[in-house]
């Protein structure tokens, strides 16, 4: 199982209720776990887009977009490595306010990593950074010593540099009706 | 919904009337050409059965005596009439009962849309009486399913099911309707699907894999068939027996497959799998190049993935494309409807007959038949043996029957030695290997094929698991023929336990009752047998009766089923003992 790797894998759907369930049901069936899992608009009106990372083989990832694929209200999906995709994660940091003031370097440390403060308040202030989970993983890392109030990370968002062409598979349909 | 499914106007498609969703299930149904549902009245589904009372005339509800059996019915109905079967049961225990039989639907590829009621919409979520989310509990095990809260959505959803159930590759579908959707009114007007956006029913076929298909198998020197049920289910029957006889490649079926061209066809070399022919299991592992027909090599069909024709090159004519390589990896996949892939490559290949391939099956044949069929069929031990009474079947209907089978050694029995002269015939659950499944589905079988007869062979243990169905058969007098293979054992498993177990027959001896005090009790004419000589006219005498009948043979209690691919061996390890 050494060729095992990350693999990002874009559904686009018709908006409904029962999806998310069918989706994540073929992953349960086959034990594989879910890095993250995201549902989002997409670019076409009424088109929803889910994004799941997992880190399993190809001939694995292959077998589960064939069996994604053919649920009915799912109209393509795709898997991409992190190669072929852009991809960014967003983590959000609550810390006490006094810090700020008591320990001068997270200053440098939000700095330094380009992170951005969302709110403050004379109790606490909330962080934000988006990037790859790497960078997220540097900040956390510099930070916790200070004690974090609450911490939260994102599931992975990701384009890919090829088309989707989801837009053509749409056209095609309402053109044969 | 408009802008997501393609729509056909039907007769009275623009006539809008006023009714409640509880009669538009029904239009909705008419409409489709339904006139024959399985089900089981209940709290939710009241309004629904309270139109089948005003609409008897036009749409037969047949009263099962549990919702597993309405499911069984409709499968064995969709089975042999090519129609989309309908069971219909209320909400919570209704709706969990058909479970089983919509998984079973699901695995064999089986077009059936279910029907549940579900509580009023203000209850839903709050653990009302009767309420189940039957919607979570049945995705992982329908094609599509979806719950319906008003009215209104009730005809476009309906016609949606039965677009998805019958099309590409089939499947069972369930709608659940709350009660208050059934209640309600609306301007009804009903128009059938034709067409889902994210959905395409039939891949295209690519471009060059019917030539390269075709080449494949014109510079073949031993070539092998496996079909599955895609041919029966694609009516591809004449496309294939036109290639098979076109090309003179030996064809070997999976159980699901059988019937779609006669048994005693002269290409037809068995059946391949766990109990298959010792042929056609052999020569998987020696053919050069291994064409797949609307078969998805299941496991039991090829035992070791690792050691299965491995040699060869294997073309897969396929219509779902997550099949592809799934289990075994192709080098040509020609994607498509049988039905119309088929008749394309027709004229691509070349006449051949390919005799010494042949006689090596025949070499293996000769070895069977010495080895197991001989005993099987004509044995000279004084306990019957399941395989004399299907040959006591074939020889009365000359195997112009359907035979419908449970689960277990009865069955690989059956299929193995039932002779079929015509399509449709075999009624097993393959995939999903459900005991209980033979009597309700024979009833469906029955009526979806009134003309046929049709013969259920169910063991002793499957037969108890849904006897309730006699009541159904005592109800609707439909006259279906039960045999039951009596061995007083749970037969397989016991099978299992003496060859890998070390005989610890754990659980698997039956005390039974009197099944022919049973049948009788719901006015079946019933017989048992206990030996060989009264074996052929009590059979004669089953098959001659206008009504339903029972026939219990009394069996070898521990008799085994040969050949036999132990569980995660190669399908050459076959065992004749």
């Amino acid at each position: 199982m050494s060729d095992k790797r990350l693999f990002t894998i874009s559904v686009y759907t018709e908006n409904n209720v029962g999806l998310l369930n069918r989706i994540s049901s073929i992953f349960l069936k086959r034990h594989v776990n879910l890095l993250s899992m995201t549902a989002s608009a997409s670019e076409i009106v009424g088109v929803y887009r889910f994004v799941v990372v997992v880190k399993i083989t190809e001939e694995a990832v292959k077998k589960i977009v064939g069996q994604i694929e053919k649920q009915i209200e799912v109209i393509r999906a795709y898997y991409h490595t992190d190669e072929q995709t852009i991809f960014q994660e967003t983590a959000l940091f609550k810390i006490a306010s006094s810090l700020l003031f008591e320990e001068p370097q997270i200053q440098n440390i939000i700095k330094n990593a380009n992170a951005e403060i969302v709110t403050v308040n004379q109790r606490w202030f909330v962080l934000s950074k988006t990037g790859r989970r790497s960078e997220i993983d540097v900040i956390y890392e510099k930070l916790k010593p200070f004690g974090l109030l609450q911490f939260v990370r994102s599931g992975r968002i990701a384009i890919s540099k090829d088309a989707m062409r989801i837009s053509e598979i749409l056209e095609e349909f309402t053109m044969n009706s | 919904m408009e802008t997501q499914t393609h729509t056909l106007d039907v007769k009275n498609a623009s006539k809008i009337e006023r009714i409640s969703g509880a009669e538009a299930v029904i239009k909705c149904l008419l409409a489709e050409g339904v006139d024959l549902i399985y089900g089981y009245p209940g709290g939710a589904i009241m309004p629904v059965y309270d139109e089948l009372y005003k609409y008897q005339d036009e749409l037969r509800h047949i009263l099962t005596r549990h919702e597993q059996g309405a499911t069984h019915a409709a499968q064995g109905y969709a089975r042999t009439s090519g129609k989309v079967g309908v069971a219909i049961a209320t909400s919570g225990p209704g709706a969990t009962n058909l479970v089983t039989g919509i998984a079973d639907a699901q695995i064999d590829s089986t077009p059936m849309v279910c029907i549940t009621g579900q509580v009023g919409s203000h209850l839903l979520g709050s653990d009302a009486f009767q309420e189940t989310d039957i919607i979570g509990i049945s995705t992982p095990v329908t094609k599509w399913n979806i719950q319906v809260t008003k009215a209104e959505d009730i005809p476009a959803v309906m016609a949606k099911a039965f677009y998805i159930a019958r099309s590409g590759r089939p499947g069972p579908v369930l709608v659940d309707i709350t009660k208050d959707a059934q209640f309600e009114q609306f301007d009804f007007s009903y128009a059938k699907c034709t067409g889902v956006r994210s959905y395409k029913p039939v891949p295209a076929t690519v471009a060059g894999t019917l030539e390269q298909a075709a080449a494949l198998i014109n510079e073949a020197k031993k070539p092998m068939i496996v079909w599955g049920q895609g041919v029966i289910l694609g009516e591809a029957e004449a496309e294939f027996k036109a290639f098979v006889e076109k090309t003179g490649i030996p064809a070997a079926w999976t159980i699901l497959g059988a019937s779609a061209i006669p048994t005693k066809h002269p290409l037809n070399v068995g059946m391949v799998g766990m109990h298959g022919n010792y042929g056609p299991n052999m020569l998987t592992n020696e053919c050069d190049v291994l064409i797949a027909i609307g078969m998805r090599f299941d496991d039991r069909v090829t035992g070791d993935l690792n050691t299965y024709a491995k040699q060869a090159k294997v073309i897969h004519f396929e219509i779902d494309p997550a099949e592809i390589d799934k289990n075994v990896k192709t080098e040509v996949a020609v994607m498509g409807d049988v039905k119309h892939t088929l008749a394309g490559i027709l004229p691509l290949v070349t006449q051949k007959k390919h005799e010494d391939w042949h006689q090596e099956y025949k070499k293996y044949d000769a070895i069977e038949f010495e080895k197991v069929i001989k005993n099987d069929l004509q044995p000279t031990k004084e306990g019957l043996t399941m395989g004399e009474v299907l040959g006591a079947i074939n020889k009365t209907t000359g195997g112009d029957q359907v035979i419908v089978t449970d689960v277990g050694q009865h069955q690989m029995i059956a299929c193995r030695y039932a002779e079929f002269t015509k399509s449709k015939a075999n009624i097993t659950s393959g995939g999903l290997g459900t005991m209980g499944f033979a009597l309700p589905a024979a009833i469906g079988a029955k009526m979806g094929a009134m003309e046929r007869e049709v013969i259920a062979i169910i063991g002793d243990g499957g037969y108890q698991m849904t006897i309730q169905e006699l009541g159904t058969i005592f109800q609707t007098g439909v006259p279906v023929k039960i045999v039951v293979l009596n061995n007083e054992f749970l037969g397989m498993v016991r099978q299992w336990q003496q060859l890998f177990f070390d005989k610890r027959y754990a659980s698997t001896e039956m005390v039974n009752p009197d099944f022919v005090k049973i049948a009788e009790g719901y006015s079946i004419p019933a017989k048992r047998v206990k030996k060989r000589e009264d074996l052929q006219a009590a059979v004669e005498e089953m098959i001659a009766a206008e009504t339903p009948y029972f026939l219990e043979v009394c069996v070898e209690k521990e008799a085994n089923v040969f050949p036999m691919i132990p569980t995660g061996a190669s399908v050459s390890d076959i065992r004749l003992s």
